[in-house]
């Protein structure tokens, strides 16, 4: 019978190839993979223990595209059927026409009147193909094209500190600087204040979230922060879920649904159909 | 677009990082960072990080400049320093940042080329900048331009054989003889205001940008204007202005 | 660059150091914010810089895999860094090469199937060189992945061995590479699968030497994987981001 060891404990750094774990008691998560007795790091992050599993929270890297996620993308093409959309990931999206608003849009409309090249829009994601064709929507609630504002880049494994359990550290943020604050899954965030002052404010206060999102007792820090910089009494919004939380937990995304539907790539497009260029004719039926 | 947005900051005098329109970042200069170059010097303005090494060798003169040496600025921008860049030769923006600082230090003739004269029509010493961008977050003309003079001024001659060839692993302490310090600052033009120390977004937005080369004297010795609106006179002046108070600045941090 | 047979039978090496001592070594992680990954790697007067952006968007399109994304390095040195004359700028055959190698040498560790028809650029810069450059920017590059959060089996960790007459040395640097005498051995380590990713020779050396410079190899390699381990956690542990403090 091997021993059971575990080298780390809750909240430690891990780098790629680290030993975390020996013994065949532990069950390795997402990003920590098994070798023999041994459990690896299997990239940079953050370790979080529940029982006997061990898991890790990425600190760094890319965005991927996941179904339902809510995005903020940035229009770059103008196409037949709708727009191209830059994700910040590696693959474009798609938003169709049919999905573009709840308005009627004529055949020869321009759309650019719609969305411009450059504008920003707060979408969603509604198909991610193995082959990562994506398409998003403007239909939803709460999604809509973003004016008057700043985008402001983040760390998108930051985001769901950022937002914080029941969206309470957005909140805080949000009633200290007055402005209003969109965050996408993606790690890009619209600021948009009633004036400069408060939005650079409100920036301040996101980048230091990013920055020590790792890092317990933030909320704490977060209230004496913006207290200083702002001049005003700051309330810590109440979560019904208190008590200590884990790191991964801290780090999660709010989504219930997220893993299930992540397993769901759907393909909503015969394989032949491709989305590049977009120009077809005739125009394809919407698929289902 | 976001011109729109950037404007509403700037008329009122204020910027997306809080600074003052002609507030520039923290700026620092670390010389010798390259044992493998005769001179050079790395430079940061905020995160806006460039290295500039110089390297000399015995050539043969120009047949039109036979007692004088040579001069040659190259300026690289790395795909390293940003998502912008790509690898392959040097494209227009490379080129111009190049041309821009070879000038401002040619005309201001800080180094006296007949100076490099070994022997008239036969040997004379090639003395050659290369900047490297490293970390692209704005303003790499002034960084550049900044980075080339430190590592200029901090050169030395390399040990020559009695036979006449040059052994690079020993360093004479000889400089580089050295007239002028210039230095070059950059401003650029958003909606009706003028800013220093441009940041990315800032580069994006303008409607035109003047760099301006100055000598220890406060004179104009190169300058050249970018971006695709025109300025007026009282603009230029006013841009003139505002870079001969800060070439100030950033000499005495040359020392 | 002259070729010089320096006699080798004094107890140290030109510099003073052991035969299996490696020269000084520094490493730093996140120096370049732009990219999604960056390290620094110094041993001795040889330093390399890495930057990694991706994985991002391949073009052009006939380069794209549909099964995985791809790995692209590209080594460069910078005009200045040589130790003779000035190196012209753009790719060489030898640049192409050591692209090629450092490439092969990190992909057994990278798992880019999660990001297919994409690319995952690695650029690396010397702006000083002293021998064992492709070493360090393997150091510097795998540092940077795993900066960038790429899905990674263990570092990879690289130095250069020499031989000389029966002799085993570990980190050759500018003066012994030089030497015709001494032969040239690259070699790059990855601890956790126990096995070799890159290695090179050049210049004689009989089997059983090649084998016990290759477990001295392994022996070195680590001092040089547990500097970039505590590189990488710098960045996080304890302080915030960059190592700022943070009054907890």
């Amino acid at each position: 019978m091997s021993e059971d060891v575990i080298n780390v404990k809750e909240r430690d750094i891990v780098v790629p190839g680290e030993v975390v774990a020996e013994g065949m008691g532990f069950l390795p998560s997402k990003g920590l993979y098994r070798e023999g007795a041994k459990i690896h790091a299997g990239r940079l992050g953050m370790i979080s223990i529940e029982g006997k599993v061990i898991k890790l929270v990425p600190l760094t890297g890319a965005y991927v595209p996941k179904l339902n996620d809510k995005i903020i993308c940035k229009i770059i093409d103008v196409l037949m059927t709708g727009w191209r959309v830059e994700t910040r990931s590696p693959y474009s999206a798609v938003l169709g026409l049919k999905d573009a608003t709840t308005e009627f849009i004529p055949r020869s409309a321009d759309l650019t009147q719609y969305y411009g090249l450059g504008d920003y829009i707060l979408c969603k994601v509604v198909t991610v193909t193995s082959q990562r064709l994506i398409d998003v929507t403007m239909k939803g609630p709460g999604l809509k094209k973003l004016k008057d504002g700043r985008l402001v880049e983040v760390n998108a494994y930051k985001v769901p500190r950022i937002i914080g359990k029941e969206g309470s550290m957005l909140l805080m943020i949000r009633n200290a600087t007055g402005c209003s604050i969109d965050v996408g899954q993606n790690g890009w965030v619209w600021v948009a204040g009633p004036s400069p002052e408060q939005e650079i404010q409100a920036v301040a206060a996101l980048k230091k979230v990013e920055e020590e999102a790792h890092l317990p007792g933030l909320t704490e820090r977060m209230k004496v922060f913006l207290e200083e910089l702002t001049g005003k009494q700051v309330e810590v919004p109440t979560v019904t879920s208190g008590g200590q939380m884990t790191a991964s937990e801290e780090m999660a995304a709010p989504e219930p649904q997220q893993e299930q539907q992540r397993e769901e790539y759907r393909e909503r497009r015969p394989p032949h159909a491709r989305h590049g260029g977009g120009r077809r004719f005739p125009p394809r039926n919407p698929g289902d | 677009m976001s011109n729109e947005h950037i404007v509403k900051y700037i008329t009122k005098g204020m910027r997306y990082d809080g600074r003052a329109l002609d507030e520039y970042r923290p700026v620092s200069i670390e010389l010798n960072v390259s044992h493998c170059a005769e001179g050079s010097a790395r430079v940061k303005i905020g995160e806006t990080e460039v290295i500039a090494g110089v390297k000399l060798s015995l050539e043969k003169p120009y047949p039109d400049t036979p007692a004088q040496g040579n001069l040659m600025i190259n300026a690289e921008l790395t795909p390293m320093s940003s998502p912008q860049f790509e690898t392959g030769p040097p494209g227009e923006q490379a080129i111009e940042l190049s041309r821009v600082i070879d000038r401002g230090i040619r005309e201001s003739k800080a180094i006296d080329l007949t100076k490099l004269c070994v022997k008239e029509g036969e040997k004379v010493w090639s003395v050659m900048v290369d900047i490297v961008t490293v970390n692209d977050e704005g303003n790499l003309f002034d960084a550049g331009a900044l980075a080339a003079i430190a590592a200029l001024k901090s050169a030395v001659f390399p040990h020559v054989t009695e036979e006449g060839s040059v052994d690079y692993n020993k360093k004479t302490d000889k400089h580089v003889p050295m007239n002028q310090s210039p230095i070059a600052i950059t401003v650029i033009k958003v909606g009706d205001r003028l800013l220093l120390d441009p940041s990315p977004a800032e580069e994006a937005a303008l409607d035109a940008r003047l760099t301006i080369a100055l000598n220890d004297a406060s004179m104009l010795c190169a300058m050249q204007k970018g971006g695709d609106m025109p300025l007026t006179l009282e603009e230029i002046g006013a841009m003139v202005d505002l870079a001969t108070k800060q070439s100030k600045e950033l000499r005495k941090k040359l020392g | 660059m002259a070729a010089k047979a320096v006699k080798i039978d004094y107890p140290k090496r030109h510099d003073g150091r052991g035969w299996e001592d490696l020269r000084k070594i520094e490493a730093k992680v996140g120096i370049i914010p732009r990219a999604d990954g960056s390290a620094m790697f110094r041993i001795g007067h040889t330093v390399a810089y890495a930057a990694v952006y991706g994985p991002r968007d391949l073009h052009p399109k006939f380069m794209q895999n549909p099964e995985t994304g791809i790995l692209r390095c590209r080594y460069n040195m910078m005009p200045f860094s040589g130790h003779g004359e000035r190196v012209r700028p753009g790719s060489s055959r030898r640049s192409q090469e050591i692209s090629m190698l450092m490439s092969k040498a990190l992909l057994p560790v990278l798992d880019l199937k999660e990001y297919p028809n994409s690319v995952v650029d690695v650029f690396i810069e010397l702006p000083e060189t002293d021998a064992g450059t492709r070493c360090a920017g393997i150091t510097a590059a795998a540092m940077a992945l795993a900066d960038a959060g790429l899905l990674m089996k263990d570092l990879v960790t690289s130095l250069s061995m020499g031989h000389y007459n029966g002799r085993i040395m570990a980190d050759i640097d500018g003066h012994e590479d030089c030497d015709v005498g001494i032969s040239d051995i690259p070699i790059a380590y990855i601890p956790t699968m126990d096995k070799f990713s890159l290695l090179q020779l050049d210049g004689d050396v009989p089997k059983e030497d090649l084998l016990k410079l290759l477990t001295l190899a392994k022996k070195k390699a680590m001092d040089i994987y547990k500097v970039q381990q505590e590189a990488l956690k710098a960045k996080f542990s304890g302080d915030g981001h960059n190592g700022k403090k943070v009054k907890a």
